[in-house]
């Protein structure tokens, strides 16, 4: 007879089979025999947090960073709660997470027993599935089930509820069984014909226009290579939704930059405008459709998602494939290099007057901004940041809010998993505890959180946590002292009465880091900016940099309520650069 | 109303709505209904009746009939979010206007009067084949099985004649003919 193990052994077991190298969590009452057994598994580190949100979004950055699930380990009641946050963002964004929580002993379940709450009644609806395993006998295969479940398909988060009795009770432990009928069978859901419908109208169109999102990063970095073939091959403009900014190099001229609300002109006009939209592995979301009815009215519309609920959720699509984006690319290149001479010649001549007209949109420079010798313009920090980040394999979380916009439009991302934001969501208070986690995923690279001083405050705590396991992660606040996106909408849509947006007793941030034993830099002088910045990038070890900035800055450009994509508001240089606009024209 | 300024959205215009029975095959396990009305409620969808057993005792299998309304688009939702549900089997649709298929809901009724009102009552419903299950001096509990609009009508006539409480179950489906659902 085989071995018998306790339930917290096969939790490890498991974890170990799944080959988890790292666990993010805080103990409590009811999962204590599971951290009992931590110390006899020196292949699983177990990082701990400050609070249960944290490790939620730490393995949020972990699984974002790396491609691999990240594991969050939590106790029954509050601890279950609190990760209810992180739980949600991760499905909102497409994140694999396996988060394992406690429960109380399960003759207790049911009976308002200490720290005892519905686990698996709240996180239903923020899961893609979960368990509450009331036998022992059930939970190997439970455990396998929820990482196949997290990481195949559409990823996101599972949780299973495992209650106390069940970590002590004893059974037999079983492997995870190898998938046969997955190879080949999952493979080829989209046939041939939709790629030949494809390739039809790419040779048709006279203004394309392609639209990719975060499903191509969730496809692995091939996907962005295969990617990145297609777009070159084909000679269309790309613009990326703001989870899928990195998966098409940001400084290639190709690339017309992020679309949606807070995206660039040439973007969103492209997208009116266009007569083809191909989406790839993007979900039409509100953000960066806009008015429904008005949206990319001329436009055949092609969608490529793995996800067959994400098609004609909101916007009816002429061709769908259901797919993995890496798959699906990969058939479109192959079919394009066997007809490479026809395509070659005649599809680029046929957009070039489309070119043109994204030349013209790019002269407004929507993302330009009014810079100053005397306060520091937020635009300007991000782009400094930038210019002295770029050399080096830099990675980026953000906060909510108007920083992370800026981030969005002025840092350029070249590479996938590079960037880590709340997007779905829109959680303040992500970006802190998953820089923890990419720096964890990735110990030796450059980890920054661009954040907001009202979004960093909700998840401060964290800095314990980097500074206990020595994350050298750099906060990048940009302060002004205003929830700003709050603000900035109060300004354009409000009549300015800025209600609660003001933060009135901020602490000194210097402090701050000091007293988490960190170390603390601020900076008001545009001109000590860049200094600044490289000490904050040559100190190895934690950093909060607190960029008092200018309060009074919004973010353009801004589709306003109700409008359709062409009719953007631009900045405060707009009227000065319509003049340039006329120039432009007489250019091309 | 005036526009909320800040609505960055605005609700388009609805589509036409139709009723459509949706058939879902499950698991048999905890949680599962739960599960199912959980996405429809949280997603906002719409249920009008619903009928749930397990039909397969060695398999562990459920079926839950949903009569739901909904535009096109909608419906196709529903559907695509039923399947992605882990212990969802398969998912069938039956437009209620469907002619290949039979849609059946179950009623108890039970009427309460002197036997000149009961007879009236038993004759009024005899186009809905009624099974008498009780029967005493006062009263009667008639079980009919019909479409839920017959049921309605009947149980609008049965009022004058003593009708004190109904009992209904939701629409149950099955196809005509040899096929099944795959």
């Amino acid at each position: 007879m085989s071995k018998l193990y306790t339930g917290a052994e096969i939790v490890f077991k498991c974890l170990e089979d799944q080959d988890v190298k790292f666990i993010f969590g805080y103990p409590g009452g009811a999962v204590l025999p599971i951290y009992d057994e931590l110390k006899n598994h020196n292949s699983i580190k177990h990082i701990l947090v400050r609070h249960e949100q944290g490790a939620g979004h730490a393995a949020e950055g972990y699984a974002r960073s790396s491609g691999k699930p990240g594991v969050v380990l939590v106790t029954s009641g509050p601890g279950a709660t609190n990760v209810v946050t992180a739980l949600t963002d991760a499905y909102m964004d497409s994140i694999p997470l396996v988060c394992i929580s406690g429960q109380v002993p399960t003759h207790l379940i049911g009976t308002d027993a200490f720290q005892e709450c519905d686990t698996t009644g709240i996180t239903r609806p923020c899961t893609k599935h979960n368990w509450l395993v009331k036998d022992i006998k059930d939970l190997s295969k439970v455990l396998h089930m929820a990482f196949k479940v997290a990481t195949t398909g559409r990823p996101g988060p599972v949780l299973v509820d495992i209650p106390k009795d069940i970590q002590f009770a004893k059974t037999n432990y079983f492997k995870p069984k190898k998938d046969k009928k997955l190879n080949g069978k999952k493979k080829n859901k989209f046939s041939s014909s939709e790629i030949d419908e494809l390739m039809n109208l790419i040779l048709k169109a006279k203004k394309p226009v392609i639209y990719s999102g975060g499903g191509v990063i969730n496809s692995g970095p091939e996907a962005s290579e295969v990617l990145r073939e297609f777009v070159r091959l084909v000679g269309f403009p790309i613009t990326s939704t703001l989870q899928g900014l990195g998966a098409f190099p940001g400084d290639d001229n190709q690339f017309i930059g992020m679309l949606g609300m807070h995206g660039t002109y040439e973007a969103n006009n492209a997208m009116h405008d266009c007569d083809l939209l191909i989406n790839i592995g993007a979900r039409f979301d509100d953000r960066i459709t806009g008015k429904i009815d008005e949206f990319s009215p001329k436009s055949k519309k092609v969608h490529i998602d793995i996800d067959p609920s994400s098609i004609n959720k909101i916007i009816k699509v002429d061709l769908s494939i259901v797919g993995d984006v890496n798959e699906v690319l990969n058939a479109i290149v192959k079919k394009i290099n066997k007809k490479q001479n026809g395509l070659k010649i005649s599809n680029k001549q046929n957009i070039s007057k489309w070119w043109e007209q994204i030349q013209k949109w790019r002269t407004k420079n929507s993302l330009g901004f009014v810079n100053s010798e005397k306060t520091i313009k937020p635009q300007h920090a991000v782009q400094r940041l930038y210019e002295l980040t770029k050399d080096q394999d830099t990675f980026v979380t953000t906060e909510v809010g108007q920083h992370q916009m800026w981030a969005a439009q002025h840092y350029k991302f070249n590479k996938p998993n590079r960037w880590m934001t709340s997007g779905g969501l829109g959680t303040m208070g992500y970006g802190l505890p998953a820089a923890v986690g990419v720096q964890i995923a990735h110990p030796d690279k450059l980890v920054i959180d661009i954040a907001g001083e009202a979004s960093v405050l909700m998840t401060m705590q964290e800095m314990s946590t980097a500074v206990q396991y020595n994350l050298p992660i750099k906060i990048f606040v940009l302060n002004n002292q205003y929830m700003g996106m709050v603000r900035q909408w109060q300004e354009l849509l409000h009549e300015k009465n800025y209600s609660e947006s003001y933060s009135e007793a901020l602490p000194d941030f210097v402090k701050l880091a000091e007293a988490y034993g960190c170390k603390g830099i601020k900076v008001d002088n545009p001109n000590e900016l860049d200094a600044k910045i490289k000490e904050m990038i040559d100190h190895d070890g934690p950093v909060i940099f607190d960029c008092q900035v200018d309060p009074n800055e919004n973010c353009f450009p801004m589709i306003p309520s109700g409008k359709p994509h062409n009719q953007m508001i631009l900045g405060p240089t707009d009227e000065k650069k319509n003049k340039i606009t006329g120039k432009g024209k007489a250019l091309v | 109303m005036a526009k909320p300024k800040s609505a960055y959205s605005i609700p388009t215009k609805k589509g036409k709505l139709d009723t459509h029975i949706i058939v879902v095959w499950v698991d048999n396990e905890a949680g599962v209904l739960a599960r199912v009305v959980g996405l429809f409620s949280g997603r906002g969808y719409n249920i009008e009746s619903l009928a749930v057993a397990e039909v397969d005792a060695t398999k562990n299998i459920s079926r839950i009939t949903i009569v739901t309304t909904g535009t096109p688009q909608v419906i196709d939702q529903i559907k695509l979010q039923l399947k992605k549900l882990v212990p969802v089997h398969k998912v069938a649709d039956f437009k209620r206007e469907d002619k290949n298929v039979i849609f059946k809901e179950m009623a108890l009724l039970k009427v309460v009067g002197k036997k000149k009102k009961i007879d009236k009552c038993l004759k009024a419903c005899k186009s809905l084949n009624p099974v008498i299950l009780d029967k005493t001096k006062q009263s009667v509990v008639i079980q009919v099985t019909a479409l839920r609009r017959d049921i309605d009508k009947m149980s609008k006539k049965l009022k004058p004649f003593g009708l004190t409480s109904t009992s209904r179950t939701g629409a149950i489906a099955m196809t005509r003919g040899a096929d099944t659902f795959k």
